[in-house]
């Protein structure tokens, strides 16, 4: 089953979205088993990378494959299990009654809704109503229903937002879990603080990939402390190397035009 | 398009209904409700009622259908739930057609219902057969149904959906020959009343009103509003995108 082509392979992605470049050349692959986290600030283009992903964004140019295929090839879609930032799950539904359906949808075994909400900890709450389940829960219900079918390739866009520390602690051991048991993970956060919990990081800024690496080997390079000091640090470089090469960067463009007229 | 899938949607759509019994029972109620307003408006004028009566047993539920499949189809627009399915192996015609089966089982009943009060207790007396009645008036709520999930496509929020009632429905019901006769029209009013559904589902009614029999001319109107019904599908199946910007 284990197969060396990388599980997601993104080449020169380029998305454009009203009129904007939200994500600009992005190359990046994603190794197979493992836990690869996608950190950056809020808005700076880690949902619509995840999108590129599951094949469901417009994209610009640039290629997606994903376990071998063009994203969002019909083939891939019981091999990967998308959860979206917002709980995507029916409010009026009960927690088994959701699970029952998209397995339905997915052809997954009959088994398989027990078997995820045992692994999101969410057994004693199988008959309630997901509107009357707290925000967290609802997320873990969002994350059971892609844990359904066991998919090769999890995309999760911040699964661990407004969770206690406990059941942040107690998911990541299931991410990695499910990597020990041969699947791939792809789960953006804006917390660094998360990065460690990651084989593999991808840190983004402003639709440009600032670096991909493992988390020990961004502490090596940048001499930081700790992960938010290697990405500040690399912003700086990024920075200093954007305004180096202003005639090929637009934004850095703008910039020096701003600085020109500042000088006037 | 999978038969299990299809059946899996429509059952799931019927189970988050009866978890709101509310809309159910305004669903079930509304149509009957006006219906019995219509008959007491005209106080003991019976001929007033059977002659308005078959047109309205098939709009009232129309107008109820298209309103809630509006908005049911919204939500599922907008809380990501159908994003998700559609990175599934779930057919945009499977979605579809599953909304249609249960909104259809339900405007089935609904049909049932208003038209047993209509004929069985309100005493509408009408030239045709009375099941052509029943048939013609659960056709119109299928229509409202599958207007309602086609104009769902085009509205962002609840508030633009509800809109779409007025915008929509309200122009066919001033021109559908409800009002004034379609015939006694400026001519070009009466072509554009040619190409709206609701004409011809009130021609349909008003035919049944006046002739015995279940004619020819009544089964053209009947096909008419069910390839509507279809081709509203068809449409609505067309604006359901897997990638978006």
């Amino acid at each position: 089953m284990m197969n060396s082509s990388p599980a997601v392979d993104v080449r020169a992605l380029c998305v454009v979205r009203g009129g904007r470049p939200v994500l600009q050349r992005i190359d990046l692959t994603v190794a197979r088993g493992s836990v690869t986290g996608l950190l950056g600030p809020s808005g700076c283009g880690k949902t619509t990378l995840l999108r590129s992903v599951v094949g469901v964004q417009r994209i610009e140019s640039g290629e997606v494959r994903v376990l071998g295929l063009p994203a969002g090839s019909p083939a891939l879609r019981n091999r990967v299990g998308y959860v979206t930032q917002a709980p995507s799950v029916y409010a009026d539904l009960s927690v088994l009654a959701n699970l029952r359906y998209f397995a339905e949808v997915l052809g997954a075994p009959r088994t398989d809704p027990d078997r995820v909400l045992d692994e999101v900890g969410l057994s004693p709450h199988a008959k309630d109503l997901v509107g009357r389940l707290s925000g967290g829960q609802r997320a873990r219900v969002s994350l059971a229903a892609a844990l359904l079918g066991a998919p090769e390739l999890l995309v999760l866009d911040e699964p661990t937002v407004g969770l206690d520390p406990v059941l942040r602690q107690e998911l990541w051991q299931l991410f990695h879990r499910l990597a020990a048991g041969g699947a791939t993970l792809l789960v953006s956060s804006h917390v660094m603080d998360e990065a460690a919990r990651c084989t593999a990081l991808l840190l983004m800024r402003e639709g440009r990939l600032l670096a991909h690496d493992t988390p020990q080997a961004l502490l090596d390079a940048t001499g930081a402390a700790d992960i938010e000091g290697a990405f500040l640090s690399l912003v700086a470089d990024a920075d200093t190397d954007a305004h180096a090469e202003a005639h090929m960067d637009a934004r850095a463009d703008e910039d020096a035009e701003a600085a020109s007229e500042g000088t006037r | 398009m999978n038969i299990r899938r299809t059946l899996a949607t429509a059952r799931r759509v019927l189970l988050q209904l009866r978890s709101d019994p509310r809309t159910v029972a305004m669903l079930l109620l509304v149509p009957c409700l006006l219906i019995v307003l219509l008959k007491y408006a005209f106080d003991g004028r019976q001929e007033v009622f059977d002659s308005l009566g078959a047109p309205l047993l098939g709009i009232f539920p129309m107008v109820v259908m298209f309103l809630v499949t509006a908005v049911a189809t919204l939500r599922e627009r907008t809380t990501g739930t159908l994003e998700r399915l559609l990175t599934m192996p779930l057919g945009r015609l499977d979605l579809l057609l599953g909304y249609a089966l249960a909104f259809g089982l339900v405007a089935l009943l609904q049909g049932l219902l208003a038209f047993g009060l209509t004929v069985g207790l309100l005493g509408l007396d009408i030239a045709g057969p009375s099941w052509a009645l029943l048939a013609v008036a659960v056709a119109d709520g299928l229509l409202g149904m599958a207007l309602g999930l086609f104009v769902s496509a085009f509205a962002a929020t609840e508030f633009q959906a509800v809109q779409f009632m007025p915008a929509f429905l309200l122009p066919q019901l001033l021109l559908c020959g409800l009002f004034t006769p379609r015939d006694t029209m400026a001519g070009w009013l009466h072509a554009v009343s040619d190409v709206l559904p609701l004409s011809y589902a009130v021609d349909a009614m008003n035919r049944l009103t006046s002739e015995a029999g279940f004619g020819g001319a009544v089964a053209v109107d009947l096909v008419v509003v069910l390839g509507c019904t279809l081709l509203a599908l068809g449409l609505g199946a067309v604006t359901l995108r897997r990638r978006t910007a």
